[in-house]
């Protein structure tokens, strides 16, 4: 019964969303008073539809429900609880409701806290995101309903994929698609501006919030996958360049240019046709890589059922949404104003330096992961496009953009001179080159390099906090007072901008990893990355539902004590998978990871990797959303809120 | 920038994406009658004569030269047919290769770094289909030929160009939809 009214309360949203595309767009056109209002009610409306549902989803994982098929295929009575409600997003059917539910969330969002919009512009934004989620549904309905009976119900469900029974990838599918689905707002800002001829200062500023909230969403879904890669497949990397995590450093990519160039729509008036652009963009990115991913068409390690019908309908999806958009695009653009001419040393020129060099990283990274399937289809050849090229291509956009990273915010709007930003920024400068030359004793150019240019940017984000309260020039209770009045969005950027550098540098860090494969029989000590390993002894440790051998693994440092690790395999016998579970301690400045292979006459193989500063890559990119967060509680960002009058704030 | 440019500049995004989206459906199209598979593993001698090699004797096989290989072609289409004995999937289609053989098709094997005593054994397990059989000692004649992995099969034609390639084991599928009808394009 229960799953019924899923299926009705799914089918009901896909109305109400319809109804919201219909009356937001029509009534906005018609100016009708009464309909514009009724569209932020709808869109509540669609979203309790949902969320009725996905709650009806998860009621029959929880209980176990196996006559709906997709409970059947991937959950299982011995399956823990916490997966058998994260287990509802982790399969394609689940993964669409989720996108449906997070898009509709966009939608309830919009009608409580824009209530400072005009109603014209909201009810159009609201009918172009009720547009979109009505196409979402209708896919759910036709070709991937999570809510499909199956007769007779097996005795057991099938269970999950064991690599995905980790409490990492439980949060990592929501985090990820709010990041993904809520770039939908900008895009329905961008849209509904098309509509309506008019992009002006306002509407950047509206825009914005959306986009950084979606950004910071995105940085910590990308940071949780990569981070999931690192201690889960236990092959010690974190970024493959795989197709899946290609897609979605995309929209990131084009989300950061976006990020940045909604700024300059809101203090200059200028670079709008490229902001609507952008978000156009970054949306259709969002919803390509999907699209690419469930449709088989790009080769991963991470796969999805793949389904060439399903392929269809996204594809026709997509050609309605991004086609549309873009066909708009292309007939009211024209007629948008263009913006002023500016000098090239100047915040904004900094700023389109900012959005050429991202967009020139997203336009390497779309051109590796598409090469392949269109070298396939149009010259029949088989290639593969790795690593290699990645870093080779990508590396030498990154430099000027991490050089330029610190610059851009210390440069004034309009117009600026080169020598005062040499005169606030000279001692991050010069740590940056000390710290480079430090470095390059016993290690190569490119990581000591990377470490300086991670100082420069870490020192460089504060350089602007440091000069707007005169640090070490006035009185500590004076630059206290004047670090009070400093507007919370100039510390946002300043915290986002520096996590980038924290991000690096851990990046740069691997340059320092030691790694040792070796065959170990128990009581047996190696040597290797500076510590000692001693492998204590080898056992049985069951768990649930999976059967599992564990070592302990005793390090010392100089004959120190450092720790105890467990490294283990899983071996999970309904799906007759091995998994290995890599054990990791950190003292945040390396990890010690360890990870335990197969099993020979008593001899088991050991993997044993110091990973120098690796933590640092995922704490950066934590910092940088939390920059973005902070940014986002400024008075100035949000909707309608009038100025807060700063007196203390007195910029240099 | 005139007008009509501007307005070309505009419609410059919509025609990329176009043309994506047409690549795309172009794409899901072959993948759904089986043209196109995005993990198939392609080789690039496919279309090329045979490389030069030599191969040491192993078990019952004397070894055999690129010479000899392309002597035998001429007279009839070579299937040839990478394995070992350590090769649990080469087991699987060893039922394959001995019906085939049967037919009256020649197949040429060829043991990836193997060892008499193992292969012999193998051989003498699931039946010897091969009509000469060489060691790859070095492991060179592998790269050459661009094997991903045991097994793989190659068929060479009358001219001694390598005609039809398969990266992993024959299958009954395999057989009758890609191996007859490349038989049958080059007889």
């Amino acid at each position: 019964m229960i799953p019924e009214l899923g299926n009705f309360a799914l089918a009901l949203a896909c109305c109400l969303a319809l109804a919201q595309a219909v009356v937001g767009i029509w009534g906005a056109q018609r100016r009708d008073i009464r309909l514009m209002a009724a569209t932020p009610g709808l869109a509540v409306g669609q979203f309790l539809a949902l969320a009725t549902a996905a709650g009806a989803l998860v009621w029959a994982a929880v209980h176990d429900d196996f006559s709906v098929a997709n409970i059947a295929e991937n959950s299982a009575i011995a399956k823990p609880l916490m997966y058998k409600i994260s287990g509802c997003w982790g399969n394609h059917e689940g993964s669409i409701l989720l996108w449906g539910l997070i898009l509709s969330i966009c939608g309830a969002a919009v009608s409580l806290a824009g209530r400072n919009l005009p109603s014209g512009l909201r009810a159009r934004v609201l009918g172009v995101l009720g547009g979109t989620s009505c196409g979402f549904l209708l896919f759910a309905l036709t070709t991937s309903n999570p809510f499909l009976r199956i007769w007779p119900p097996p005795a057991d469900g099938q269970g999950m994929n064991p690599l995905l029974q980790d409490p990492g990838l439980a949060f990592h599918p929501p985090i990820l698609y709010t990041g993904y689905v809520g770039f939908a707002v900008p895009f329905a800002f961008a849209v509904a501006a098309l509509i309506e001829g008019r992009i002006d200062a306002a509407w950047g500023r509206w825009v914005r919030p959306w986009a950084l909230t979606s950004w910071a969403f995105l940085t910590c879904g990308i940071a949780l996958g990569s981070w999931w890669a690192y201690y889960e497949l236990g092959w010690g990397g974190y970024w493959f360049w795989d197709p899946v995590e290609n897609a979605s450093l995309m929209p990131w990519l084009t989300g950061t240019a976006l990020v940045h160039s909604a700024i300059v729509v809101e203090k200059r008036e200028s670079l709008k046709i490229w902001t609507v652009l952008l978000a156009i963009g970054t949306f259709s990115l969002s919803l390509s890589g999907t699209f690419l991913v469930r449709s088989g068409i790009l080769n991963s390690v991470h796969s999805f059922a793949n389904d060439p019908a399903r392929g269809i309908f996204i594809l026709a999806l997509l050609a309605l949404v991004i086609g549309g958009s873009l066909l708009l695009f292309a007939l009211r653009a024209p007629r948008l104003s263009s913006g002023g001419i500016f000098a090239p040393i100047s915040r904004e020129g900094a700023l389109v330096l900012n959005n050429i060099l991202l967009c020139s990283i997203c336009a390497v990274v779309v051109v590796g992961t598409m090469y392949p399937p269109f070298a396939d289809l149009l010259l029949g050849q088989k290639i593969s496009v790795g690593a290699p090229f990645f870093n080779a291509t990508v590396l030498p956009l990154a430099i000027p953009l991490f050089a330029a990273m610190a610059v851009g915010p210390l440069l004034p709007w309009k117009r600026a001179k080169l020598m005062p930003i040499v005169e606030h920024a000279w001692w991050a400068a010069l740590a940056a080159v000390i710290v480079t030359g430090a470095c390059t004793i016993g290690m190569k150019i490119l990581p000591a390099l990377a470490f300086g240019f991670a100082t420069w940017i870490i020192l460089g984000s504060f350089a602007e906090v440091v000069e707007r309260v005169l640090l070490f020039r006035t009185p500590v209770a004076s630059s206290f007072r004047r670090a009070r009045g400093l507007p919370i969005a100039v510390l946002g950027a300043a915290i986002a901008h520096a996590g980038m550098g924290v991000t690096l540098a851990g990046l740069a860090g691997a340059a320092l990893d030691s790694q040792k494969i070796v065959s170990a029989k128990v009581g047996q000590t190696f040597s290797s990355g500076g510590y000692e390993w001693t492998l204590m002894k080898l056992e049985d440790a069951d768990g649930p539902n999976y059967t599992s051998r564990m070592a302990t693994i005793y390090v010392k440092k100089d004959g120190v004590p450092v720790v105890l690790m467990h490294p283990s395999r899983r071996n999970f016998t309904a799906q007759h998978q091995t998994t290995s579970d890599v054990a990791i301690s950190t003292n945040l400045l390396r990890d010690l990871y360890a990870v335990l292979g197969e099993e020979h006459d008593g001899q088991a193989v050991l993997r044993l990797h110091v990973n120098v500063l690796a933590p640092w890559i995922w704490l950066g990119a934590f910092t940088m959303a939390i920059g973005g967060a902070i940014s986002l509680s400024d008075r100035r960002l949000r909707v309608g809120a009038p100025s807060r009058a700063r007196p203390d704030a007195v910029t240099a | 920038m005139s007008f009509s440019r501007r307005h070309a500049l505009m419609l410059a995004p919509l025609g990329l994406a176009g043309a994506a989206g047409f690549a795309f459906w172009k794409m899901l199209d072959r993948m759904s009658v089986g043209k196109f598979d995005p993990h198939a593993l392609n080789n690039p001698l496919v279309g090329k004569p045979v490389p030069d090699f030599a191969l040491s004797p192993i078990g019952p096989g004397k070894g055999f030269t690129a010479a000899d290989l392309r002597a035998a072609a001429a007279q009839k289409p070579v299937l040839v047919n990478f394995w070992a004995s350590y090769c649990i999937p080469c087991a699987g289609e060893a039922d394959i290769l001995g019906s085939l053989a049967g037919e009256g098709l020649p197949i040429w094997g060829v043991a990836w770094k193997d060892k008499a005593g193992p292969a012999q054994q193998f051989l003498d397990r699931y039946g010897n289909p091969y009509a000469r059989l060489g060691n790859d000692v070095s492991g060179n004649v592998i790269i050459d030929w661009g094997v991903y992995g045991v097994p793989e099969s190659f068929l060479v034609d009358r001219n001694g160009i390598i005609r039809w390639h398969l990266a992993g084991p024959l299958t009954d599928d395999s057989v009758s939809q890609d191996l007859r009808p490349a038989l049958k394009a080059i007889a």
